[in-house]
Order: structure tokens, then sequence, then C-alpha cells
């Protein structure tokens, strides 16, 4: 590491002032020039509907009437700070996190390290650990839902020949979110393993060598060496998983349609129940609204570690 | 990089060439939809856009008739959009209808009429108009040709009876002694009969006896309940979705029903999903099957031997089955003239004189020139379940149920939870209330008022 303080421009003696403000302010124009399609999109559909959907969730709107509705006060709040159904779906969404998230993380570090330590041959294992990844959603769903099939699915089989009896992975309520972490691990774990290889790249070589020569065993190099060195990775990884699981939809709606009896609806389905099907949408913004308000925090929590670690 | 561009051309001039012909382009697309779209002009007057939400062998069927209406009225220029069924379906129009750009022409099923008629997104239809493209009511299947009416207005104009019935495989059934001296299945009479001719199938098959869709699927759920709580004379839903009129008596006995031929009596599995279905009765691992007659494709398919009967009378009382009809609307149009109200009317008589073909799928026409023709009577197995159509009655109005709807969701997932052994009939009974009270006790988001 060759480290160069490069000495501030207008020290150097012999240049002139004037010249060099009106190439900055030049550059800043270009600069949000070439900002401004990017900041016109950002505003028309990110920044824009936001705005209107706050506005939204005031009012009892409805898809199939024009306008914004009768004025509601804070009536579609209350209404869904009450109400089980609201809860419940919150609930599926938290007990996904939690169950997708650990096994993400570790799985995709334990995955990251194996493939890391090949000599030969390691495009392969990138491969195929990625590959899932980039399979849409419906694919794999569609895939699951037949080894998840009663009886006849390959799970079904795979564990009779065990001699295990299979549960009724999709429609016993006790089974079917946890039928549905198990395929979005498989689905996922792709975009995770890469950011920890690329982590594990990271880590000068000329560590592990000097602590081989203090004597440092296998376990002791992990632990005090890439475990720390990685901790920037782990934070990375685990923080977007979690708003990643927060935001699950697609591959329940496929597997279960939130069933059965409505034990593993997402709150975004309950959201896209009550705004889309029932033409609710002033409440089904109020639902967003008050969603948007737990991915915040996350996404705060998130701010507030990888700042103090900066 | 500059030497990739001819001599003497400039980057600059390169990309100015490339923008005028995309503008070119643009402009020269004027009759396309998509440039008629932007500059809101709409297309040619005989030009319809018609929607439906057909795949599989419907969506094959739908094309084979719209293909065959074009050839035989060139003056029409049909663009026909084939979207997916249920909710989005029925968000998609009512935005389409909202944002100024609705199809001509569009299929709607009858039970979503009401909460379309409702929310203004469809047109009635003016007497001397029908009359003129020969669509009278005395054409029709009656009880079809009546749930098109709101309000003493004629909104829609029925294309099909589909109803819920019983498949049974013809080979598992010889077997069972449950065929006729014609091969045709004798009837069975009352939940007994049911009962004891699954459990002559089970004997067959050494398995299940007859097979129901219960995972994921809560409208096959609630096709299943409603038959069966159709039968003791029970309803839901009473001024337009307002009052729950449940009654506990009649749903804990067809519940309890249901429940007893997969938990109790394991006639029926009580943990199946829509593909394990196919498989069973595609394989003959059950003899009866409770289904959509629009499966017949499915096993016509599969080479199957089977063929279908109404689902049987259980409890004695009033016939009744599950059954709905998909049926043609012309959603809210303030540009469309007389004209185009013309050439939109010719299309949906081209489609119900065409309608034999619909039938392959498993429906019944509800054009009676269709129904009552000796091909159609002809036709294996459509022919034996006409009655049902007859029979049919739709699902309770209310703004939130219908096809495809959060009130079928509701329904269905209860019931599945019970004959999935996972909630008793009263329990079940108890959500049922709390869950529909949520939606009666709230005004209607369609409509002005709730009445």
């Amino acid at each position: 590491m060759t480290a160069t303080v490069a000495a501030p421009a207008g020290a150097l003696p012999g240049v002139k002032d004037e010249p060099r403000a009106a190439g900055v302010i030049g550059q800043t124009r270009a600069g949000w020039g070439l900002l401004t399609p990017f900041l016109v999109l950002y505003l028309a559909f990110l920044i824009g509907p936001a705005v209107y959907g706050l506005l939204m969730s005031f009012f009892d709107g409805s898809s199939v009437r024009p306008g914004l509705g009768p004025f509601a006060g804070l009536d579609n709040y209350t209404e869904a700070l009450t109400s089980a159904d609201f809860w419940s779906s919150m609930w599926h969404t938290v007990l996904f996190t939690i169950l997708t998230t650990p096994p993400l993380v570790i799985v995709a570090l334990l995955l990251a390290m194996l493939t890391d330590r090949i000599r030969r041959g390691k495009w392969f294992f990138r491969l195929v650990f990625f590959a899932p990844y980039v399979m849409p959603v419906t694919c794999v769903g569609l895939v699951f839902t037949w080894m998840y099939v009663p009886q006849t699915g390959l799970f079904a089989t795979w564990l009779g020949a065990l001699g295990l009896p299979a549960p009724a992975w999709l429609a016993d309520p006790n089974w079917a979110m946890i039928a549905i972490a198990l395929m979005t691990v498989w689905w996922t774990i792709g975009f995770n393993f890469v950011l920890y290889l690329a982590g594990l790249q990271d880590i000068p070589r000329e560590l592990y060598e000097a602590s081989a020569v203090d004597g440092a065993g296998p376990g002791a190099q992990w632990w005090r060496i890439t475990v720390p060195l990685l901790s920037r990775t782990t934070v990375l990884v685990t923080m977007l998983q979690i708003i990643a699981s927060l935001k699950v939809f697609d591959q329940i709606y496929l597997l279960t349609a939130g069933g059965p009896n409505y034990s593993t609806r997402p709150v975004i389905e309950y959201i896209y129940d009550v705004g889309f099907t029932d033409f609710r949408t002033g409440y089904g913004a109020a639902a967003s609204m008050l969603y948007f308000v737990v991915i915040l925090a996350v996404s705060a929590v998130w701010f507030a570690i990888s700042r103090r670690r900066a | 990089m500059t030497e990739s561009y001819p001599k003497g051309t400039s980057r600059r001039a390169a990309l100015g060439a490339l923008g005028l012909a995309g503008v070119g382009a643009l402009t020269a697309g004027c009759g396309s939809p998509i440039a008629a779209g932007i500059a809101g002009t709409g297309p040619d007057a005989t030009s319809l856009t018609y929607w439906n939400l057909f795949t599989g062998g419907d969506g094959i069927n739908m094309v084979a008739m719209t293909d065959r209406f074009r050839a035989r009225h060139h003056n029409v220029h049909v663009d026909a959009v084939t979207l997916a069924w249920g909710t989005p379906y029925y968000t998609k129009l009512a935005l389409a209808v909202i944002g100024d750009r609705p199809p001509d022409v569009a299929i709607t099923h009858l039970s979503r009429l009401p909460t379309l008629a409702e929310g203004n997104l469809v047109e009635p239809l003016r007497p001397a108009d029908l009359t003129a493209h020969g669509l009278t009511g005395d054409r029709f299947t009656a009880a079809a040709w009546r749930k098109g009416q709101v309000g003493g207005a004629q909104y829609a104009v029925p294309l099909d009876t589909h109803p819920f019935v019983m498949f049974y495989r013809t080979d598992v059934c010889a077997k069972a002694g449950l065929l006729d001296g014609s091969g045709k299945l004798k009837p069975i009479e009352g939940t007994d009969g049911l009962v004891a001719a699954l459990s002559a199938c089970a004997k067959v098959t050494g398995g299940y006896g007859g097979v129901v869709n219960v995972n994921a699927d809560p409208a096959t759920c609630w096709r299943w309940f409603d038959t069966l709580y159709g039968q003791l004379g029970g309803q839901v839903l009473a001024d337009n979705g307002t009052r729950i009129v449940l009654d506990e008596a009649k749903a804990e006995k067809a519940l309890s029903f249901a429940r007893e031929l997969t938990v109790q009596r394991k006639l029926m599995p009580s943990n199946i999903d829509g593909s394990g279905v196919t498989q069973l009765f595609a394989s003959g691992k059950v003899g009866l099957l409770f289904d959509g007659e629009w499966q017949i494709p499915t096993y016509q398919g599969a080479k199957t031997p089977f063929s279908v009967a109404p689902v049987p009378n259980l409890f004695g009382g009033t016939y009744h089955c599950f059954a709905d009809s998909h049926a043609l609307i012309l959603p809210r149009n303030g540009r469309r003239d007389a004209r185009r109200r013309d050439a939109s009317l010719t299309l949906v008589r081209g489609l119900l004189d065409n309608s034999l073909i619909w039938a392959k799928g498993g429906h019944i026409p509800a054009f009676r020139e269709i129904q009552d023709s000796a091909t159609f009577r002809r036709m294996e197995p459509q022919s034996q379940y006409v009655p049902a159509a007859k029979a049919a009655i739709y699902d309770p109005a209310g703004w939130y149920s219908g096809a495809g709807s959060d009130f079928e969701n509701i329904m269905g997932f209860a019931v599945s939870a019970v004959e999935a052994g996972q909630l008793h009939p009263a329990a079940a009974i108890a959500q049922l209330r709390r869950k529909l009270a949520d939606y009666a006790s709230r005004p209607a988001p369609v409509g002005g008022t709730n009445s």
C-alpha cells in the first residue's frame, strides 16, 4: 500500500483561482445535467407515488372510483392497528424473516469458505451455488410445488426411503412456512454466497501466512482473521437479507396463496388483498405506510451500525 | 470507436439520425394501438379490443372462436387480449375503465357482474340493440340470462354455465359395480349413497374412493361447500352482502359431512393439491372426482376413461350445485358511438354463434340454439350435466364476493381447514362469522351506496 496524499490544487503555485472556480461550476452543472434523467425518473416513479400513497392513506379511496374519495383522517390507521388479520400477517412476515435470515447468512458463509478453499474449478462451484438465484420465482415455485406434493412428491419419496413420515408440507399450518423458507434458502442463497466470496477474496493472504508463522491453527485463523475481517460483509449481508425477507410475497402467493387457512399470508399479501381484491386503496395505502415504517426502522438500524463501523 | 462510422459522419450526426429514425417509426405507427393509446385517439371504429381471461384449453378454444369470427367479418378487426384469471383480471379491467382506456368487449364471471355494475364499470345494454342482434332472453339459459341483469337492466350476455360436477372413472366404477347396463353411472342418492359408492371405489383402488382439492385452492373448497350447503337450502349473505345469514346448523352439517369423507372415513385424501388431484384421477387411484367441468380437456388429453355426472343430491332438498357463467360485457366507454356499439355486439353474437367450440372445454353453452343443437346433444360427456346449468344458483351478491374474491377465500380457507382436520366445523363457523362480519359491516368501496 503506497498512500499518497494529494496536495490541494489551490495551493499549487502559479495557478490562478478564477479559471478553476469557473471549471468547478461548469463541472457541477454537467453533473446535475447527467443526473437529471435519473432524478426525473426517481421523482416520477418513486418519490411522487410514495407521497401520493401517504396522501391516499388518509382517504377512503376505491380503485373503482375516480379521485381520492371521502376524507377518513386516521380511521384507516386505527383500523389496521386494531385488525387481527393485519397483525397476524405482520407476524407471518416476521416469522418468515426469522426462519430465513440465519440460514441464508450462515450457510452462505460456509459455502463461500468451502468454495474459496478449492484450488481448481472454483468457477464451477460459483456457478452451481449462484445458478438458482437467477431462476424466476414462478419456475422455482412450480418445481417445489411438485417436490412437496404429498405421497408422490420427491421429498415424500426421499423421506419414505429413510423410513420417515413426510409432513403435509404445504397443507399443515405448522409446516407450510418452513417449507416456504426451505425453498427460499435454496433459491436465494447465491446472492449472499457471492458477496461472501468477494469478501473472502479481499482478505490479504499474507495475514494467514504471518499468523501461520506465529503458530496459529486453522481454528484460530478463522476466528481471529476471517470472521473479524468479514464483519463488514456480514453486516451488509444480514441487513440486506432481513430487508429482502421482510418483503416476501411472490413465493408464498405461488405456493400456498397465504394458506392453509391464512397461516402463511405475509403482510404484503394482506395489502394486496385489501388494496386490489377489495378495491380499498385508501386502507391498503395506510397498511403499506405502517409497514413502510417497519422497513424504515430496520434500515435505520443498518445505517447506524454501518456508520459506526466505517 | 469513430472508425466504425462511415467516413465523414460524426458520432453526433449518427446518433441524431438514429433518433430521427425512432421518431419516424413512432409516427409511422399511428395506426398501432400503442401510438393510438399515447395520442388518445383510439383505433378505428370497426377495430375492437376484446379482453378475456382464458388460458389452457379454454384459451385455445377462444382463439379458435375469435379466428372464425374474423374469417366471417372482414370489416371488424378484433384485437384479442388474454389476461391472467382472477383478481388481477378484475383489477385491470376496473383500472382500464377508470383510466378511460377500456376494451370494447370483455369477459366477466356473472358472479362478478353486480359489483361491476354498481361500480359503474359496465354499460347497460339497450333492448333495441340486443333485439337487433338477436340477443333476446328467450334464446338463452334462463338462469344465466337473469343473472346478467342488475336492477332490471341487462348488462351481460351469457356465454355459458360452468357447474361444479362429479367426474367418474368408468373403469374403476365398472369394477365397483356402480355402472348401469349402458355404462352410465347409476344414480347415487343421499349421503349414504355417496359413502357407499366411495367405499366401493376405494375397494377397487385399494386406497381412496374419491378426491376433491383441499390445499391452496380456496375457490374449489368454496365450490364443494356451496354445493353441499346449498342443497340444504343454506345461504351465506343477503341484502347485497350487508347481512350474514349463515345457518349454523346447516353449515355444520355440510362441513361435518365433508370432514367425515376425508378425516373420519378416509375415503378422500385430506391433504391434496391441484396437481395431486389430477394425478390421482388420471392414474385411476380414485373413482370419483369433484371439480369444475372445465377440467374435462385435462382428462381427455390424458386419455383417461371417464365420464361426468351432476353432483348427486345428497341431502334430499331442492337440487343445487355451485355454478357460475362466463359472460360478455361492454365496459363503460364515453367514446363509444353507435357504430362501435354495433360492431361490439356483432362480435358478441359472433362468439355465441361459435360457442359449440366453447362447449369442447366442458362448458354448457348458454345460447339455446347451440345448447339444443343435435351436435351438442351428441357431445360426450358435456350433454350429461345440462340440468346443472338450469338449476344454477350463483354466488351471493356483495362487493366482496364473486369469482376470485375475498369472499371465496374466506369461505374456502375455512372449509379447507375442516377437510384437512385442522379445524372443527364449529370453530370454522366462528371464524367465518368473524371474518365475514368485517366485510358486511363496512360501507362498500364500490358504487355510491350499499343498496
